[in-house]
């Protein structure tokens, strides 16, 4: 279980979470909704270590992660995929996969999990030698989450997965994540595409202004009439 | 005709060790992106050592063997203690790990005159002066037994980044460190071995060089600057750019001595290096698109 305490996260002397915490149970898909600018890619950046909380705690499975080094995190199985991809570009698809496994665990079962990679994806079987930056950008998403599962998660956080993608490569995207849910990995989402998500996680949160404001089940969110109004347009 | 290819024969050769002195800068550029002005002098340390070994009697192909690794222990004592803490300071700019190098090349440059005096050295070894010939062309001994061994360190240097996970993580950090990092690659300890390795290779043409060239004090400021333009022509941070950029610098400078008179020899360099900032800036990287 992933649980985030009371965090306040600065940009040097800028303050851009307050005091934000929530809990992402084992097996569940867990969103964090909210405009740009709300402090959404900071919470994951600060789970996974690459800024520290001035105050707060980040724990998972008992482990204080705010404690760890930044390249220690993934070897507790919190695996983040960062917001716009962020691939190795001018690496062949098999090396981000491969770096995707340096854990020795997970250096164990590299061919094994690459396997499945690419089972999930196929068409990174068939890319697997180009360079990752020459690839559309729904095929770099794939490898940015190939890149993520190579590291055996047992929570993978997506941070805007949809961004710049075309509607039909979004769904597919979210298809994914369910998929990956299902083989009983943790996901936790962190999106702009409110109406979508809200329809397939378990529970959400509602970030405004690098606060909590709201928390709930999907479903309950969806008819709630502040969403309704900010986010959904109704 | 014979002139021309005698000209490139020992041009290429050159350009064998220039390629091992640009590789090390290449990877200290790509991983830090820092200019290394250094890197001259850390190869005047490594002739140092091999000229210090050979007064006991070891061959400059065998201290290859000790100044190597002294000079990847120092390479990393210099960055993990006098470039890394910078990185820390909010109120240094990381360029200035640049002029911090600066400093340690100007301190390296007088340590060895206080210790060696400004007086030139030189090696002699019973292949310094010898040359073999095929054809018509002859080959300098100790600068083939060099480009050979050069050969087998920027070989073994590509598989080592190619093929295993510790390359790989160093290509990774100088690509994208903050996802480097979120793979687990302590992107700071990359930067420790990266500068290691760069020392350590840029030690490889020092004990290489030793044998056919002069040992003073300020030899090297002219090499910080030849590397320097080794890694601009092959294009920032490039590896298989440093070897176009080595070998062109080899051939230039062979060109131009033969050409236009030895006293020209550096002219040459300096000038394809202009004239490349000028009209391909980017470097050779831009034609090849690697």
């Amino acid at each position: 279980m992933l649980k985030v305490s009371g965090i306040d996260v600065f940009y040097g002397d800028l303050q851009v979470l307050w005091d934000v915490s929530f809990v992402v149970r084992d097996k569940e898909i867990v969103v964090l909704v909210g405009a740009n600018g709300a402090g959404k890619s900071t919470t994951l950046k600060t789970i996974s270590g690459l800024l520290k909380p001035r105050k707060g705690s980040i724990e998972f499975d008992g482990v204080r992660l705010d404690h760890l080094a930044p390249d220690r995190v993934i070897g507790q199985g919190v695996v983040h995929v960062p917001e716009a991809r962020r691939l190795f570009r001018e690496m062949s698809v098999e090396e981000n996969l491969i770096m995707g496994s340096l854990s020795p665990e997970a250096k164990k079962k590299r061919y094994e999990t690459m396997d499945w990679v690419y089972q999930l994806f196929p068409r990174m079987k068939e890319r697997r030698k180009q360079p990752a930056g020459t690839m559309s950008g729904g095929e770099q998403q794939m490898c940015a989450i190939g890149r993520g599962l190579m590291a055996l998660p047992k929570i993978l956080m997506f941070d805007e997965p949809s961004l710049g993608l075309s509607p039909i490569l979004v769904q597919e995207v979210f298809e994914i994540a369910k998929r990956i849910n299902k083989e009983g990995v943790t996901v936790m989402l962190v999106e702009q595409n409110v109406r979508q998500t809200l329809a397939m996680c378990d529970r959400a949160y509602v970030l405004e202004n690098g606060r909590v404001v709201l928390e709930g089940t999907g479903k309950d969110l969806t008819n709630n009439a502040h969403v309704k109004e900010a986010y959904l347009g109704i | 005709m014979d002139v021309f290819l005698q000209t490139v024969v020992a041009g290429v050769l050159k350009g064998g060790l220039y390629t091992l002195i640009g590789i090390g800068m290449t990877l200290i550029m790509g991983v830090m992106g820092i200019i290394n002005l250094a890197h001259g002098q850390l190869m005047m340390l490594a002739m140092y050592v091999t000229f210090v070994l050979n007064t006991m009697g070891v061959d400059p192909y065998v201290s290859l063997f000790v100044a190597m690794p002294l000079l990847f222990l120092l390479g990393v004592v210099i960055q993990k203690f006098l470039l890394n803490p910078l990185i820390k300071v909010e109120t240094i700019l990381p360029e200035n790990q640049v002029l911090m190098t600066v400093g340690i090349g100007m301190v390296l440059t007088e340590i060895a005159r206080f210790v060696f005096s400004s007086d030139y050295k030189y090696i002699t070894t019973d292949y310094s002066n010898r040359t073999f010939y095929l054809g018509k062309i002859s080959f300098s001994v100790a600068l083939t037994i060099a480009f050979g061994i050069a050969l087998v360190f920027t070989a073994a240097m590509f598989w080592f980044l190619l093929k295993t996970d510790l390359g790989r993580s160093i290509r990774a950090t100088a690509q994208d460190k903050d996802a480097a990092t979120l793979m687990g690659v302590n992107t700071g300890r990359i930067t420790v071995i990266t500068f290691g390795l760069g020392s350590g290779l840029v030690a490889a043409a020092g004990c290489l060089l030793a044998p056919v060239y002069y040992i003073f004090p300020d030899i090297g400021g002219p090499f910080t600057a030849k590397a320097f333009i080794i890694t601009i022509l092959g294009g920032l941070g490039s590896t298989v750019g440093a070897i176009f950029g080595g070998v062109t610098l080899g051939l230039a400078e062979s060109l131009g001595a033969t050409y236009l008179g030895m006293e020209y020899e550096d002219i040459v360099g300096l000038t394809i290096f202009i004239l490349v900032l000028l009209f391909l800036p980017g470097g050779f990287k831009r034609l090849t698109k690697v």
